[in-house]
């Protein structure tokens, strides 16, 4: 029985701080992240643009025709935000099934006996990266919605002492953020991982050929999982710097 | 008897989202043949909806993956 831990699994300490398997996989995916961005915008100052630079503006061009559908006019102002996390996600959802990833093993002296884990490890499958992003996401949500609509109406649609009726709901908004918070991380987390264990158990069961199918529909899922996260939180934007009636 | 449980939590707790989902869908295509100019805004309510309703089945796996593994 393959060996399967939630927790993501510690392969060295660095200045006291525990590097974990993820860690190192998300640096990569962020390296990767960094390079694309930067390669867009030196191609577009360029005369005669690469290929791949067209392909790049294709892709971004139908994400933003499907923002537009939920923003509106303000879409521009909320793009750089929602294609970060959309095209982030995205790599990093199929960061974790390159091969490799999660099968090359790595001595590591852990407690008093010497054990092997996975040198890679899929970030979006350890709960602290998705719980960083849903953190960021409703923060960035209140910002724009302090922004919009100016400090005393934002508190105005939580704290509402007019009646008991609107008190109360002005209390159940609150708690509507954390859950939040609670839905976008474990939706995420939930989707990545169970997809990884549902490939390690493939693969020990029936070890030729059988993955083939399951690693097609986790690349499906890792697609719709980003699209899903960014306009859940194209959603709530609109809902939030919309007036209250 | 922890087999059992874990077991259980993922089958009965996927029940009520596979017939959401099932209800999404049917109400989503049977707007579409109304009005099928809507096309485009019938499809994203219905991604998002989904979205929503497939949720409650992840948390009821991440209950059973927890059960399982620590």
């Amino acid at each position: 029985m393959p060996k399967i831990s939630i927790k993501a699994e510690i392969i060295t300490h660095l200045f006291g701080l525990a590097i974990t398997n993820s860690m190192i996989a998300s640096a990569i995916v962020f390296l990767l992240t960094v390079f694309v961005a930067l390669y867009f915008k030196h191609q577009s100052t360029q005369k005669r643009k690469g290929n791949f630079y067209y392909l790049i503006k294709f892709f971004i061009k139908s994400i933003y025709d499907l923002f537009y559908s939920v923003l509106g006019a303000k879409t521009d102002v909320f793009f750089p935000l929602l294609f970060s996390f959309f095209f982030y996600i995205l790599l990093e959802n199929w960061f974790g099934l390159l091969p490799g990833v999660g099968s090359i093993l790595i001595k590591v002296v852990e407690g008093h006996e010497e054990v092997f884990v996975p040198l890679l490890r899929g970030n979006n499958a350890d709960l602290n990266t998705t719980l960083a992003l849903a953190i960021i996401s409703v923060l960035s949500i209140q910002f724009f919605a302090i922004k919009y609509l100016g400090v005393k109406k934002y508190l105005h649609k939580f704290f509402n002492f007019s009646d008991p009726i609107s008190f109360f709901v002005g209390i159940l908004d609150i708690l509507s953020e954390f859950s939040k918070v609670l839905s976008f991380a474990f939706r995420l987390f939930g989707n990545i991982f169970a997809g990884e264990v549902l490939l390690t158990i493939v693969a020990f069961l029936v070890p030729v050929l059988a993955s083939f199918p399951f690693i097609a529909l986790e690349i499906f899922v890792g697609f719709v999982q980003a699209l899903v996260f960014s306009m859940l939180t194209a959603v709530f934007l609109s809902g939030a710097i919309a007036e209250h009636h | 008897m922890k087999l059992l449980t874990v077991a259980l939590s993922i089958a009965v707790g996927a029940v009520a989202p596979a017939f959401a989902i099932g209800m999404i869908g049917s109400k989503a295509v049977e707007a579409l043949g109304r009005n099928p100019e809507a096309e485009s805004a019938i499809r994203t309510t219905m991604i998002l909806a989904l979205a929503f309703a497939e949720a409650i089945a992840i948390y009821a796996l991440v209950v059973a993956l927890i059960l399982k593994f620590a």
